[in-house]
């Protein structure tokens, strides 16, 4: 096995790659997808641990992070669908309407 | 230890690169593919690291099921011109984003060279049928019974409210 | 010679079996499905190519690749280079879990006829894949990528509107198909394809018997998952000239045709292995006789596909989409929900009582289906709903 440590270092960064995507990219459904990014990072993170921990736990983590996943693309998608019917473009910059 | 080294390097660099693309194509479509090769990539590292069943609702969930969504979505409104860049409201903030990006990295990297990781014991091979889906279903069922039940309310929540978003308002 | 050896040499004679007869149903299929159509419409089919027009698909597959190989301007390259292969590549991957055969024992080596199968020899144990079927099913649901991107690489619009339905039909039918295979796996208390057939044949009776329903519903979703027809909508021809594979000529549209028939034969493997027994009959058989009897299930299946293409017309767009979600996937719920209670309530003689309940709940289900198709997927949509303008023309509109 290798040690731990090159699991955990690859998956920071793959985090860091959807944390950039997210700062950089005014493109709402690319934003989306470096979130998506960020999770499965995470979720290598957890399935390394579980391995080296030997416990079947991390496993149950990256289930219920598929699902969080997975419920807040529907959600999201949604949302931007929903904002192109009334705007026609979703540059993230513009959605400012609800500001006070 | 050499063989499971190149099978990292190998994945290790397909994932970083395909994730740099991910972020970096003009094209939201590249985008969806890149990602899904990120995805099994990370599928492979699973079954690397012996979780086989985890590895297999990687590739059914993510890459068969919400990457096609983002893919409708994307061929749906049509988004594959340059919707950016046509004025950038905050043009800082893509040079701040980096340098905070890099800083996320180097302090990654600062705590593993560091060698907290260190102390996670090099684990003996487990059984053979770790993380197959026989003990993974009885850890979800048993054990986390209250978690998975919860989960399921949050999809009925995420059902509804997806449907009540993109319903037309037309009547 | 070392143990790991021997391995890998089984193991590639298995791939390349099991991939042959893979090819081999291919062009078989394709001749088959001309004849039985000709049949069906009255004519010849094939007949000049080759006794009974046998190598009418070899005729076919030159013609094809002759052809000159066009990329229209507009594409985008990368895409519409790779959409083909994408297509195809999870098609085929899907054939390492099926089982065509049981354990096979030579001297102190036995091994199962499966590329994923299970092997034991002297000091290596390696057993079978791990919830295979998940497998299956996760590499039906990549399919879908290849024709969506097919259509949306091509720059056309008919293309466009092929790849826009596939994606929606495909992401909708993939539910049933799943929700449907897990009333047999709960009988069978196994992901694993091998455990599944071997608890058909311990039980003494094929889950289609206690799982009709289920049966049923994956029949029809798997029809609609590999866009055949009445479910053929992502190509229609009548409405989108090719759908997703208009722009594709030569090798590439080949490579479409050629996923299309490996898309069938696997799930006609899939329905034969869950529903049929597999390859076992009901006594203890040769071993090496059992890929016949598979290889028999899954022709069943394939003329059934052909036969149903012979006589159903295309399904409408919005007949689609009701059938996936409001009948399909609640009846396979409901079906899911009964094999659950039936397992908890009797555990004594659980598939007697599940082949009675199944029976019940299979008549059950073909009336109410006939119903919901002759009566509620036929009824003229509300007038707020209906955007087409009707003939006046007096007798036409209604």
């Amino acid at each position: 096995m290798l040690p731990a440590h090159y699991y955990l270092m690859l998956s920071a960064v793959l985090f860091t790659t959807g944390t950039l995507g997210v700062l950089i990219r005014r493109n709402p459904i690319i934003m989306f997808m470096s979130i998506e990014l960020m999770l499965n990072a995470a979720n290598l993170a957890f399935i390394t641990f579980s391995r080296y921990q030997r416990s079947l736990d991390g496993h149950i983590f990256v289930f219920i992070i598929m699902t969080v996943a997975a419920a807040e693309v529907a959600v999201g998608l949604g949302i931007i669908i929903s904002i192109f019917r009334t705007r026609t473009d979703i540059n993230i910059d513009d959605l400012n309407i609800m500001k006070g | 230890m050499i063989a499971e080294l190149v099978i990292f390097i190998i994945l290790g660099t397909v994932a970083v690169a395909t994730g740099v693309a991910v972020i970096l194509s003009k094209n939201p479509v590249h985008a969806v593919l890149f990602l899904v090769i990120n995805f099994f990539s990370v599928a492979m590292f699973y079954l690397v690291l012996s979780a086989q069943f985890v590895a297999f609702l990687q590739i059914l969930v993510y890459a068969g099921a919400i990457m096609v969504l983002f893919l409708f979505v994307v061929m749906l409104l049509n988004l594959t011109g340059a919707i950016e860049s046509v004025q950038d409201k905050l043009p800082a903030q893509k040079w701040v984003g980096l340098a905070l990006g890099i800083a996320l990295l180097l302090e990654a990297g600062v705590v593993t060279a560091a060698g907290v990781f260190r102390q996670v014991p090099a684990a003996p091979p487990p059984s053979p049928n770790f993380g197959t889906s026989a003990p993974v279903g009885v850890k979800l069922f048993f054990d986390y019974l209250l978690p998975f039940e919860v989960t399921s309310v949050l999809l009925l929540i995420a059902i509804v409210g997806s449907i009540v978003l993109a319903r037309r308002r037309t009547y | 010679m070392p143990e790991i050896l021997v391995f890998l040499l089984i193991k590639l004679i298995l791939v390349i079996v099991i991939f042959a007869l893979w090819m081999t149903m291919v062009p078989l299929l394709i001749w088959l499905e001309r004849k039985v159509i000709a049949d069906i419409q009255v004519r010849l089919g094939p007949n000049r190519v080759g006794p009974f027009g046998l190598l009418q698909p070899i005729a076919d597959a030159i013609k094809l690749i002759m052809k000159e190989d066009i990329t229209p301007a507009l594409v985008d390259k990368w895409v519409y280079g790779l959409a083909p292969a994408m297509l195809m590549v999870p098609a085929f991957l899907a054939i390492a879990v099926i089982p065509i055969g049981g354990v096979v024992t030579i001297g102190e080596r036995s091994f199962a006829l499966q590329i994923m199968g299970l092997y034991r020899g002297p000091g290596l144990f390696v057993p079978e894949l791990d919830a295979g079927i998940l497998l299956v099913l996760a590499l039906s649901s990549l399919g879908v990528y290849g024709v969506v991107l097919s259509g949306w690489s091509s720059a056309n619009k008919y293309s466009l509107l092929g790849g826009m339905r596939s994606s929606a039909q495909m992401l909708s039918y993939e539910l049933p198909l799943g929700v449907a295979l897990v009333g047999p796996l709960l009988l069978a208390g196994t992901l694993r394809l091998n455990g599944v057939v071997e608890a058909q044949a311990d039980y003494g009776i094929w889950f289609i018997v206690p799982q009709l329903v289920a049966f049923a519903i994956f029949l029809m979703s798997g029809t609609a998952e590999i866009n055949r027809s009445p479910f053929d909508l992502p190509e229609a021809e009548q409405e989108l000239i090719g759908g997703y594979h208009t722009e594709y000529s030569s090798f590439r549209f080949a490579m479409f045709f050629m996923a299309e028939y490996v898309n069938m034969v696997t799930i006609s493997a899939v329905a034969a292995t869950f529903f049929l027994g597999g390859y076992r009959l009901f006594f203890n058989d040769i071993v090496w006789l059992q890929p016949v009897w598979f290889v028999l299930k899954l022709m069943a299946f394939l003329y059934l596909f052909i036969w149903v293409r012979g006589t159903l017309p295309r399904v409408r767009y919005d007949q689609l989409m009701k059938l996936g979600w409001k009948v399909f996937l609640p009846v396979a719920l409901g079906n899911l929900l009964v094999t659950g209670l039936v397992i908890a309530f009797s555990p004594a003689n659980t598939i007697l009582v599940m082949s009675i309940v199944g029976a019940l709940l299979g008549i059950a289900t073909f009336f109410g289906l006939s119903y919901a198709i002759v009566y509620g997927l036929r009824r003229r949509r509300p007038e707020s709903e209906r955007r087409v303008v009707e003939p006046t023309r007096a007798g036409v509109s209604e």
